[in-house]
């Protein structure tokens, strides 16, 4: 498994950059380092609030919620999820957020 | 070439054109590099796809790692990552992505197109392509991620090509050939297809179902682009008046000036065409007859199989009152078993703008969007929550066309309001009558 090196931390990767273990992911660290792969260019407090509910969900659930169940707990329709992150919730967001890589027919 | 291929080899021998021929050539096309392009992918990548596919028939088993997540910003679909796990033995197909790029309807193309996409792919992808993908898609098979959005670049800003879809979201429409050439179609497949393919844009290229949904269009019910079995909602064309019949074309089939199915079957002598053997005799409803050398049909109890009309295609042509038919629900084995379409809409005119028809598809995806679990396909929900929801949340009233048979259980439910009395009753009451 490759690493990547930011801002002194070392993270352990997978090809497409979403992190091995998901308790190494919870620090400002990742968000930043994602932040730059996953062209956005200012963190607000919208992002930061995506992240925490994908966070939140993910440790009650073990999974990471549907999109449309997103769109609920954020109150952000999907339109303005992809305005945030450009590559959507599941390449996007959750690699951010640290959650493991959506699998299935993708 | 740059791996030895004993077993890839044998599949040059034999009749059929060989892909192991093809990958050489174009791994030796890439080798001598005439028009002197700038390779973005390593050259020799059609020589290590080769190694790695001999490498799996050697050991039985696919070289490829589980998932793989990439894709273009502002989309969520359209690309399928995928990586290699011997990487050092086969530097050329460590990234190995395949893009979806959505076809034009009916697959028509004039070489121009064709040049394009072959110049761009050649100098951002490995020069190998599927044609095309179950679904329908030009599948361009084999780059790295910085290529990505440098493909997806040239494709919409130079040649207005948008990707295909994938995920859990309206994969990319197709359809039968239709009116383009053929006399059976009921509808302009191709016109349907590009409409509801660019009305939905949204819903393909962003993921917002609970799992993939699939549109096919057949103009007739040979269905020759499989909608019934390959699609979430399928698009059927029919017709609900006269099949329409010329007696001295039929006449011209019975002497033998015209060959039954178009010559389809002259590859062996089946003797004489016998129309009552093989029309009349073979209709499932049995409501043709031949009356003083006259053809008649009882439209009313006509199915519009079309077999009469496959087989006497000069003779018999479709209505002139033409729509379409919906069915919903096909889907592959997993999770609870394979599926068809259901017919959930007898008739409806495939009219522009399709009005009623993107009726009835957003009445499907409201419910399903609300109700669908994750990656249950509207087939299963339709299992799960019954049929009668489905015709509620498309506001259509449930008529004999619906189903083949009636129920056979008991087990039937009304909803309270249909009952006098409602649910809400006193055991004391009842006591009063019934001693215990």
């Amino acid at each position: 498994m490759p690493t990547v090196e930011f801002q002194g931390k070392s993270f352990s990767v997978d090809e497409d950059g979403f992190i091995d273990n998901y308790e190494d992911g919870k620090c400002d660290e990742w968000v930043q380092y994602v932040k730059k792969e996953e062209g956005i260019d200012e963190l607000t407090d919208e992002h930061t609030k995506v992240i925490d509910i994908l966070r939140e969900y993910y440790e009650k659930n073990g999974i990471a919620p549907m999109v449309r169940v997103l769109s609920k707990l954020t109150g952000f329709k999907l339109k303005h999820i992809y305005e945030l992150f450009p590559s959507g919730p599941g390449k996007g967001a959750c690699k951010m957020a640290g959650l493991p890589k959506p699998t299935g027919c993708v | 070439m740059k791996h030895e291929t004993p077993l890839l080899d044998e599949l040059e021998k034999g009749p059929w054109p060989s892909f192991v021929s093809d990958i050489k050539r174009e791994a030796e096309s890439r080798k001598a590099n005439t028009n002197n392009v700038e390779f973005q992918i390593p050259v020799d990548v059609c020589e290590d796809i080769l190694g790695l596919l001999e490498l799996s028939f050697k050991d039985g088993t696919t070289h490829w790692k589980h998932g793989g997540i990439v894709g273009v910003f502002g989309y969520g679909g359209g690309v399928i990552g995928r990586y290699c796990d011997q990487p050092e033995q086969f530097p050329g197909v460590a990234h190995f992505h395949t893009m979806r790029v959505n076809q034009p309807a009916g697959k028509f193309y004039k070489t121009d197109y064709l040049r394009i996409i072959c110049d761009l792919w050649e100098f951002r992808g490995s020069g190998l392509t599927n044609m095309h993908g179950s679904t329908g898609d030009i599948i361009l098979i084999g780059t790295t991620t910085p290529q990505l959005e440098e493909i997806f670049y040239e494709l919409t800003h130079k040649h207005n090509q948008d990707l295909g879809g994938s995920g859990s979201n309206l994969r990319t429409p197709s359809d039968c050939i239709g009116q383009a050439r053929c006399e059976y179609a009921c509808y302009d497949t191709q016109a349907i297809c590009h409409t509801l393919t660019v009305e939905y844009q949204d819903e393909l290229h962003r993921p917002a179902f609970p799992y993939k949904f699939k549109f096919k269009f057949d103009g007739c019910p040979n269905c020759c682009v499989a909608s019934i079995a390959r699609a979430d909602l399928s698009f059927v064309g029919t017709w609900r008046d006269d099949i329409r019949i010329d007696q001295e074309a039929v006449a011209a089939y019975m002497g033998g000036e015209l060959v039954p199915n178009g010559g389809a079957h002259s590859g062996r002598d089946w003797g004489a065409f016998d129309i009552q053997k093989e029309v009349i005799g073979l209709c499932p409803t049995q409501c043709m007859a031949l009356v003083d050398g006259k053809l008649k049909i009882n439209t009313k109890e006509c199915t519009r199989c079309m077999h009469c009309i496959n087989t006497m295609p000069r003779a018999l042509r479709i209505g002139n009152d033409r729509g379409l038919s919906i069915l919903a629900g096909a889907k592959a084995p997993i999770l609870d078993g394979a599926q068809m379409g259901s017919l959930l809409v007898p008739f409806i005119k495939a009219e522009e703008p399709y009005d009623e028809i993107k009726e009835v598809i957003e009445g499907v995806w409201d419910w399903w969007m609300e109700e669908g679990k994750n990656r249950e396909r509207l087939g299963e929900l339709m299992k799960r929550q019954g049929f009668q929801k489905l015709l509620e949340s498309t506001n259509i009233t449930p008529t004999p066309q619906h189903i083949q048979e009636p129920r056979s259980n008991p087990y039937i439910f009304w909803k309270e309001e249909e009952v006098e009395g409602g649910w809400e009753r006193d055991v004391n009451e009842y006591r009063k009558h019934h001693q215990r």
